[in-house]
């Protein structure tokens, strides 16, 4: 009972953090049939500049991680407009290579700057213990995953379901060619969507620094790990992203209580069984070109 | 008479040039190491070491100057290691080598090194195994049993029953985990569960639970560095085990180039190991010293001593043959020799050509200036390989 009830918390606390770093990534690659493999550096950018911020510069800690989200989605958007948009519409192997490339020269930048160890991210005095929750403890940075992952939930459900932008950028995910058709910018919906993309990203970086720690080679190592995590969600999908995340984080926590030897194997297990079963992901809808 | 005179004045120069030309021809020395990439920091750890040992000690012994030529091989890959040593004797004509961060590295030289005769000093790579490759190998760093074995029987001492393993799922986790389990049990112990966590696990909570509930009196932990480390003891802190007297038992976790990364939650876990930056002798403050005189921000960890001590052997070594390529007398002169390592007093066992040496009980404290540092408070002398009794 104890060991199910810590399966569920834990597998809960880990989808929530895959699901916000995962997010953006779903929405871009959905929106612009675009493989991103560079979007792990934005979780690590959103690392190293909250650290610099709150350990060097002085920051307390909410100003530091809000205005690292801030700077992340601004570093963005030059990127995506001067870089990446070159690449939409091309061949999937152009994409891949410009943004491995990307993903390169991002780890070489923070080994130089950063150093090639990882780096620790300062917490608060509220956020460094743990608290009790009645039948086991928890670190209180999970909780701080749990909150901020569900009012990324709740604001991005919000954003896309109830406003114009949202209906913009569903009718672009949905049939981009009729979209553009009936007078959406279509681009600028995309440099949008990719720069809250980002910044989601950051702050999954750097809420689950202690899961994932801040370190060069962040983008690399999870990278498998994010477009596992949209391609067994199904691009574009809200819905779908966080299903995914949950469904892998679960799967993922409860090997490693049970059969712990076997957890990564029986983790890409599930994710073939899921997707032999829904090509196109847990709640994707095909791909319409 | 003039012609006469000139002839005899340039074959002198002649004669004093080819002289000065063998004088200052300098023994070559190649190491292989990771100095780009994820694993530099072992690269740049060698380095510095063996910069401070030739600042302590000069760059020349018995009148040859000695030349180190670094080569980078990337990280755990046998091909391109053997591919750089062969570059080196061939190449290069090194007269040694050194370095060899992971085993199966140091293996994939064996064959070369036993054909080329080219004595090799592993810096690094802990697998027991290693020097019966080769004749030529000879160890200065320590091996996972080595220091394995005196933490179970410390675990005993202090009236610890029941221990949960926790190893990283590759090969010196699992050397860890069977070192500790064969002398905790054979000390009346009991391993109650063994875990063996997967390579790219990120989430260290679930296996923490997870011993947590088995309710053992301490865990023994093996992780590679860096963010396993991080994630690792940060799960540990968080989930309140070190509350509950469950105790954290490892070896090299709390090595110095993680340490303040780990921050407060490392504070009294107890690892017993061959080195700490901390440990109080002025063979490591001299070492520190001289390191620091060169490097004002370098940190000393176990590939530093491993490498300050490597260059030691290398120097004796070249010592001992005159500074020309006899292997074998070279090896031979190194085997049983002893002698003050920073780490403290050393020996090169004559049969496995591995270190003897002492492994420290530490516990992390805050040093003098809040910094946190490895504290000896223990020591367990003369500690052969017990990885050898194996074979």
């Amino acid at each position: 009972m104890i060991v199910l009830s810590n399966i569920i918390v834990d597998g809960l606390i880990y989808g929530i953090l895959l699901f916000m770093i995962a997010v953006g990534l779903s929405i871009t690659m959905g929106l612009m049939r675009f493989v991103n493999l560079a979007h792990g550096v934005f979780a690590m950018l959103g690392g190293y500049v909250a650290i610099t911020l709150i350990s060097s510069v002085g920051m307390p800690w909410v100003v530091g991680v809000m205005l690292a989200v801030v700077v992340v989605s601004l570093v963005s958007i030059p990127l995506e407009r001067f870089l990446i948009s070159r690449v939409y519409g091309r061949t999937a192997l152009d994409q891949v290579l410009l943004t491995i490339g990307v993903t390169f020269i991002a780890i070489a930048l923070a080994s130089l700057i950063f150093g090639t160890r990882m780096s620790a991210m300062p917490l608060p005095a509220l956020l460094s213990g743990s608290m009790d929750v009645g039948f086991r403890t928890m670190p209180a940075q999970r909780i701080l995953v749990l909150i901020s992952g569900i009012l990324v939930f709740l604001s991005l459900w919000l954003v896309i379901e109830k406003t114009t932008f949202g209906i913009r950028l569903r009718a672009a995910v949905d049939h981009p060619a009729t979209a553009s058709a009936v007078g959406i910018n279509t681009r600028l919906v995309a440099t949008v969507a990719f720069a809250l993309g980002a910044g989601m990203a950051a702050l999954g970086g750097i809420v689950g620094s202690s899961l994932l720690p801040i370190e060069p080679y962040y983008p690399l190592k999870y990278m498998v790990l994010f477009l596992s995590v949209v391609a067994v969600g199904g691009l574009g999908s809200l819905v779908g992203t966080l299903a995914s995340a949950l469904t892998l984080g679960m799967v993922d926590t409860a090997t490693k209580y049970l059969a712990p030897e076997y957890s990564s194997i029986l983790f890409f297990i599930a994710i073939i069984i899921i997707i032999s079963m829904r090509p196109n992901g847990m709640f994707g809808r095909g791909v319409n070109v | 008479m003039l012609k006469l005179k000139l002839l005899l004045a340039t074959s002198l120069a002649a004669t004093t040039l080819t002289m000065t030309a063998q004088a200052d021809d300098p023994v070559k020395v190649g190491i292989v190491a990771p100095l780009s990439g994820p694993f530099s920091d072992y690269g740049q750890q060698f380095r510095q070491a063996i910069d401070a040992y030739q600042a302590q000690h000069g760059k020349s012994v018995g009148g040859h100057s000695v030349e180190f030529i670094y080569k980078d091989n990337g990280g755990p890959d046998p091909g391109r290691t053997r591919s750089v040593a062969q570059e080196l004797i061939v190449q290069e004509q090194v007269d040694y080598l050194g370095g060899f961060v992971f085993t199966p590295n140091a293996l994939a030289v064996a064959p070369l090194i036993n054909k080329a005769k080219t004595p090799a000093v592993i810096f690094n790579a802990a697998t027991s195994a290693i020097t019966q490759q080769s004749d030529y190998f000879v160890r200065t760093s320590y091996t996972t049993p080595q220091v394995s074995v005196p933490v179970a029987v410390y675990a005993k001492e202090e009236g610890i029953d029941k221990v949960v393993t926790l190893v990283t799922d590759y090969g010196p986790g699992i050397d860890a985990e069977q070192a500790f389990a064969k002398q905790f049990e054979k000390d009346g112990g009991e391993i109650l569960r063994s875990v063996r966590m997967p390579m790219n696990t990120t989430d260290f909570g679930p296996f923490v639970q997870g011993a947590k509930s088995e309710a053992p009196d301490a865990i023994y932990v093996f992780l590679p560095g860096g963010p396993p480390t991080y994630g690792f003891v940060k799960a540990y802190a968080d989930n309140g085990l070190m509350e509950e007297g469950i105790r954290f038992l490892g070896t090299a976790e709390t090595q110095e180039l993680d340490l303040q990364t780990l921050g407060s939650s490392a504070l009294g876990l107890h690892t017993g190991f061959h080195y700490s930056q901390a440990h109080d002798s002025p063979e490591n403050q001299a070492f520190l010293d001289s390191l620091h005189s060169l490097y004002p921000d370098a940190i000393a960890n176990w590939a530093s001593v491993g490498a300050y001590d490597g260059a030691h052997v290398i120097y004796k070594m070249i010592e001992a043959t005159g500074g020309e390529k006899k292997p074998e007398a070279a090896v031979d002169a190194v085997k049983g020799l002893s002698w003050i390592s920073p780490r403290g007093p050393m020996m090169i066992d004559s049969d496995y050509r591995s270190p003897i040496q002492n492994v420290y009980m530490r516990k992390v404290v805050k040093g003098e200036s809040g910094e946190l540092v490895n504290k000896e408070f223990k020591v367990y002398e003369e500690q052969p390989d017990y990885g050898r009794f194996e074979e």
